[in-house]
């Protein structure tokens, strides 16, 4: 039995120690929202947190998880709040497919949560694993620093306003 | 939102699918009533085909396409709520079940009648001969750019107003008040004179009752007050809190998990295989045998995947095993030789007469290009969940084409189609991919042969490997200048024609055309790819045009602005992007400008592209994109298209290559082939223009430019002309002084 919880809740899974991550969470607790899209880390659509970090879930092993907390799309939201970068999604209106969307916005928390207002050069390298076949690269980043702070998107025009 | 049952709707969960027709709402007799039992509950009235109307006075807008990121439920709704005076807020939507009532007739009438718009007299008039075409071709399709400009506006308008006037009659019986004097506002039937007024709901039921009005009033543009606001999309806030569902998240009780190996070349079979290690392996339920392919059922992914790695599996050796990427395209090249020398060509323009223009021309031009096949690489790989009791079959699934799954799934298993349920899912990603059933019939004889409900996932390597592919294509040109660099003749031959007809015509008024192909076929499958043939004729037209530009010694805007004095509305986009990306501004050492012009889908986009060259690798600094869509349902909707319409074809055109060698597909994964990340994906502007012109697409038109203006753009950094995609194929790495030289 291995031991970690999932978005504070504590679960033991009886599976092959090499099961990736991602599909104890899919198949196992029934957590949907983190997504195959690879196998093999490429694409960022299985990113969830392994303790505060950003992992890519489909070449994790279930064993490396053992004693950790994990965090996924699903427990993002706070007591029906979404958030702020959830929220920063829909003001932007980010996803198209949205199949990407839950590893993309895991990665941007991370970021967040490590550098509140990352610059370009920040936000794509934290980015860059993440990718989005519908090509919303430019609503991510909008997105992001609109959350950042470092800018105040403006519905009106659509744009970022700096400064 | 609501799901489909045999029998019903439950309110909750996803609903997909669904194509109501034009002819439903506006013929005489309300198809309503047949329609009634499948997509209502409680009480609940169906009003007409494309619209519900709850006791809450809330508005099911019932949705003929599947959603996969374009937006287009969201579109459809809004015009409906604005033919029927409904209030936004109030309005949601639902996917229309894959059943023949809602065979997608425009999708149907588009095949016969081609590229040609449909008169508006014409619509409400049409009999149903057309209908019955369409229920026989078993279209339910998503594609072609076509929901808003097709459904949505001979659908979902009509739908609209029609309920809106059966509500009114149905107020003014119960009133006994005269129709002229009632009036319509947010959901709700007013007498101003009296002050009387109630919520649609209040009348449904009557209305329900009622004969739809054969040719409803539809309003004009001005009258507008939905249409045409950027309303936010209907299915976002689902697709940021993990609660969308898609066809890959489906469970159902007592299901097991299968993955596949198809025969790598294809067209090969399966001989023998060597499943014993693989069955003893934990979890493993079965090891199941297709003509093509192996399938390995467990109890859940990662073990059936790890069992598949074992199966040891002997493929029959077909010719095709021999064939590689250098021999394709020598036989489109032999193929097209001989189609000149036998004159078996086939002709797609013929205008005025070439040879006079090349024996008057000053200087002539030729040139040959090539595209590579490319896979549509969805996120999410494709997957298919199938109950199947030996009676009955349910099929859980992300698809473009329900209605054909059902079909396909019933011919599968041998049963009636009546036996099959689709319930269709949002799509990771469709991109014409998800038209083919592949997955689907796979999963279906996999679940028979179990006797258990089995949930199919590809992994991404059989999702790269066994796609239907955007071809590999040539196309040749030769032109002929006069001494003042006007052009005189354009003559063009390509291989293999698809869909839309139209895609290889070019708008310059060129007196002399000859535009013909030769079909050259491959063992390769072929699948409509995002914008389908438009995906490489506007790469091949628009990089020809630039190719004489720098004949005639002309700056390549100017050249074309030239060309489009019959054109006024493709000039005018032309201008505007040209303007909006300040064309003719002097540019940094390093840097390029190129531009493009495209028709697609009725919509005409003009992109002008920057690019730095550095040290031989390309950075795209920045994308103008003016578009034409005639009018945009939802601007903000639009210019998404566009955005992500030009991202995927960045892609193409600098990284995407599917080659074949050995007969198979050689690249398997994100590795080999790559997509554009965030850091290369470039800002792109969108300008729309409005015009009285009829709606165009919007999920298709902004691909098909942003290669040419690429490759443009990078021969005017480097002199380096682009004739084979992609551009990872060239060297860059040398200077303009040395490109110049090599011309």
């Amino acid at each position: 039995m291995i031991d970690f919880t999932v978005n504070g809740v504590r679960h033991s899974v009886d599976v092959e120690p090499d099961t990736p991550l991602l599909w104890v969470v899919r198949e196992q607790l029934g957590l949907t929202g983190t997504k195959f899209g690879c196998g093999i880390a490429q694409c960022g659509a299985c990113t969830i947190h392994l303790n505060g970090n950003p992992i890519r879930s489909c070449v994790t092993p279930v064993s490396a998880a053992a004693g950790g907390a994990v965090l996924t799309i699903e427990g993002l939201a706070g007591d029906g709040e979404l958030h702020p970068v959830q929220q920063a999604w829909i003001d932007h209106q980010v996803p198209q497919c949205g199949y990407c969307q839950s590893g993309q916005i895991m990665s941007a928390v991370a970021l967040l949560d490590n550098n509140p207002a990352p610059d370009d050069a920040a936000i794509n390298a934290a980015m860059d694993g993440n990718i989005c076949r519908c090509g919303m690269y430019g609503r991510i980043r909008k997105a992001i620093k609109s959350v950042a702070g470092v800018g105040q998107f403006d519905p009106k025009s659509g744009e970022v306003q700096h400064g | 939102m609501g799901k489909w049952t045999r029998r019903g709707v439950i309110t909750a969960g996803v609903v997909a699918g669904g194509a109501l027709v034009v002819g439903v709402a506006i013929r005489p007799g309300n198809r309503a009533r047949k329609l009634a039992p499948m997509v209502t509950e409680g009480d609940e009235t169906l009003v007409s085909a494309w619209v519900k109307i709850d006791p809450e006075n809330r508005i099911t807008a019932i949705v003929p396409h599947s959603e996969m990121g374009q937006g287009a439920q969201t579109a459809l709704a809004q015009m409906l709520a604005e033919e029927l005076d409904a209030r936004w807020e109030d309005v949601t939507f639902m996917e229309a079940p894959a059943v023949d009532e809602y065979a997608n007739y425009m999708l149907g009438k588009g095949y016969l009648l081609g590229p040609a718009e449909v008169p508006e007299v014409l619509v409400g008039t049409l009999d149903g001969a057309l209908m019955q075409v369409a229920r026989a071709m078993r279209l339910q399709i998503t594609g072609g750019s076509l929901s808003v400009r097709a459904t949505g506006q001979y659908g979902m308008r009509i739908a609209g107003a029609a309920a809106r006037e059966m509500l009114v009659d149905a107020a003014a019986d119960a009133w006994s008040l005269p129709v002229a004097e009632l009036t319509v506002r947010d959901g709700r039937i007013l007498h101003e004179a009296s002050g009387r007024e109630a919520p649609f709901a209040e009348f449904a039921a009557a209305a329900g009752r009622m004969d739809p009005p054969y040719s409803p009033r539809l309003k004009e543009r001005d009258e507008y007050r939905i249409v045409g606001r950027s309303v936010p999309r209907l299915d976002i806030p689902s697709k940021v809190d993990g609660t969308a569902r898609f066809g890959i998240d489906a469970v159902v009780p007592g299901m097991k998990v299968a993955t596949i190996k198809a025969a790598p070349v294809f067209g090969a079979r399966v001989v023998s295989l060597e499943d014993a290690s693989a069955r003893s392996m934990p979890g493993v339920v079965d090891v199941v045998r297709l003509d093509d392919a192996v399938a390995v059922v467990a109890d859940d992914y990662w073990r059936a995947r790890k069992a598949l790695a074992e199966v040891r599996i002997r493929w029959t050796e077909p010719d095709q095993q021999s064939v590689s990427q250098e021999q394709i395209f020598a036989q489109f090249d032999e193929d097209m030789a001989r189609a000149v020398a036998d004159g078996s060509g086939k002709t797609d323009v013929g205008r005025g007469d070439v040879s006079l223009g090349f024996a008057e021309a000053a200087s002539m031009v030729e040139a040959t290009y090539r595209v590579p096949y490319l896979a549509h690489a969805c996120m999410e790989p494709m997957n298919a969940t199938v109950a199947f009791d030996g009676t009955d079959c349910e099929v859980w699934i992300g698809s473009q084409n329900p209605l054909g799954t059902r079909y396909s799934v019933a011919g599968a298993l041998e049963i009636d189609a009546e036996n099959v349920t689709v319930h269709n899912h949002v799509m990771g990603g469709g991109f014409g991919r998800r038209a083919t059933d592949d997955a689907a019939i796979q999963a279906a004889l996999i679940a028979k042969a179990v006797g258990a409900p089995v949930k199919l996932i590809w992994s991404r390597e059989e999702d790269v490997r066994h796609d239907h592919y955007r071809p590999a294509i040539t196309s040749r040109f030769k032109a002929a200048l006069d001494a003042n660099g006007v052009p005189l003749a354009w003559e063009n031959q390509y291989v293999d024609k698809h869909e839309p007809a139209e895609a290889p015509h070019i708008p310059y008024g060129i007196a002399n055309q000859h535009i013909h192909y030769t079909d050259s076929p491959t063992h390769v499958p072929f699948g409509p790819w995002r914008s389908v043939d438009h995906s490489q004729h506007g790469f091949f037209t628009e990089s020809f045009v630039d190719e004489l530009a720098a004949a005639a010694g002309r700056d390549p805007y100017q050249f074309r602005r030239a060309l489009l004095a019959e054109a006024p509305r493709h000039r005018k986009v032309l201008e505007t992007a040209a303007e909006k990306a300040g064309w003719g501004e002097s540019l940094q050492e390093g840097q390029g400008r190129g531009i493009s012009l495209q028709e697609s889908f009725g919509s005409i986009v003009a992109q002008v592209v920057d690019v730095t060259v550095e040290d031989g690798s390309v950075r795209v600094d920045r994308v103008v994109c003016a578009v034409d869509p005639g009018m945009a349902v939802t601007p903000d909707g639009l210019a998404a298209q566009m955005e992500s319409g030009i991202v995927f074809g960045l892609t193409a055109a600098l990284y995407g290559d599917i080659s074949i060698e050995s007969g198979a597909v050689a690249q398997s994964n994100f590795h080999d082939y790559p997509m554009v990340r965030m850091s290369e994906a470039p800002a792109v502007e969108v300008e729309i223009l409005t015009s009285d012109n009829p709606m165009g697409g919007a999920g298709e038109p902004g691909t098909p430019g942003i290669g040419p203006a690429l490759t443009n753009a990078i021969y005017a950094a480097t002199g380096t002309r682009i004739r084979q995609l992609p551009v990872s194929r060239y060297d860059l790495g040398f200077s303009v002084d040395e490109a110049e030289e090599v011309i």
